[in-house]
């Protein structure tokens, strides 16, 4: 049988990488995308926890932060199709002004 | 054991597809390894008996959200990364280090917990298959008795999402 901390561990990690592709990464999409990484390690402990304490409370956690991240999906590249139309770029270095 | 086989090949596969998600330069290339990382993720949720939550993590996360970024990543013709001769460099700075810091983390969570890994989880659940935890039917009871409240609440943000993905993407006259 696999133990929690092993859970744990895997989900520490994927976080890990997220924050570290947020903070390396220029291309606003790839930021996204580790955002996205983010949020899975998160769920990740959410159901290793409510198996560990036999509560299926975990699941419901892990389904409304599964809708708050498709809203946050759908309403982010909608920004950043709205960006590159003004901006031509997808870099976050070239988009430092609030007006154009 | 079986359990314990399966959670480590899963678990590489996902650590591969999220360094991966790293290395590579070319946003549709990251996405891609993100599918795989999220693919892994359903099938552990399925080692740990969450049988809902995996069904939900493959529709949701791998089906809907990942198209709609690689149709954003194809929309946009978006390139490789090009980095700016005088651009900050703090950022790769702290890259490194706050993934070195999250692993130190990672490691003292597991020295912490020694105590509570003598009860072993996941494997039996999805073995059997007449253990009732986490399947649609549990998770629909509880969501539709104890939290009906917060589940109409996510419509209405749903629906904010909608109309505000709209107003953001359309084009200006």
């Amino acid at each position: 049988m696999v133990p929690l901390s092993y859970y744990l561990v895997l989900s520490a990690i994927l976080f890990a990488c997220g924050v570290a592709g947020f903070l390396i990464k220029r291309n606003i999409i790839t930021i996204f995308l580790s955002i996205e990484l983010m949020l899975n390690g998160v769920n990740l402990s959410f159901v290793a926890f409510a198996a560990q304490l036999n509560k299926l409370e975990g699941h419901i956690f892990v389904f409304f932060v599964m809708v708050v991240a498709a809203a946050e999906a759908a309403v982010g590249l909608a920004i950043i199709i709205a960006v590159f139309r003004t901006r031509e770029t997808l870099n976050v270095d070239r988009v430092n002004l609030l007006k154009l | 054991m079986l359990a314990l086989v399966l959670f480590f090949i899963f678990a590489a596969l996902c650590v591969g597809g999220a360094i991966n998600l790293l290395v590579q330069k070319h946003p549709i290339n990251s996405a891609l390894s993100l599918i795989v990382v999220m693919g892994s993720l359903a099938l552990i949720y399925l080692l740990l008996g969450a049988e809902f939550v995996a069904a939900v993590q493959v529709i949701v996360y791998a089906g809907a959200v990942m198209v709609l970024f690689v149709f954003v990543i194809m929309l946009l013709n978006a390139g490789e990364e090009v980095r700016l001769p005088h651009e900050s460099r703090v950022a790769t700075m702290l890259g490194v280090p706050a993934l070195i810091i999250g692993l130190g983390i990672t490691a003292a969570v597991v020295s912490h917990l020694t105590g509570l890994d003598r009860i072993a989880i996941g494997g039996p659940t999805v073995m059997n298959g007449s253990d009732v935890f986490g399947n649609p039917q549990a998770v629909g009871h509880l969501l539709f008795r104890n939290y009906l409240l917060p589940f109409e609440v996510t419509s209405i943000l749903i629906l904010i999402a909608i109309m505000g993905a709209v107003v953001l993407a359309r084009r200006e006259e």
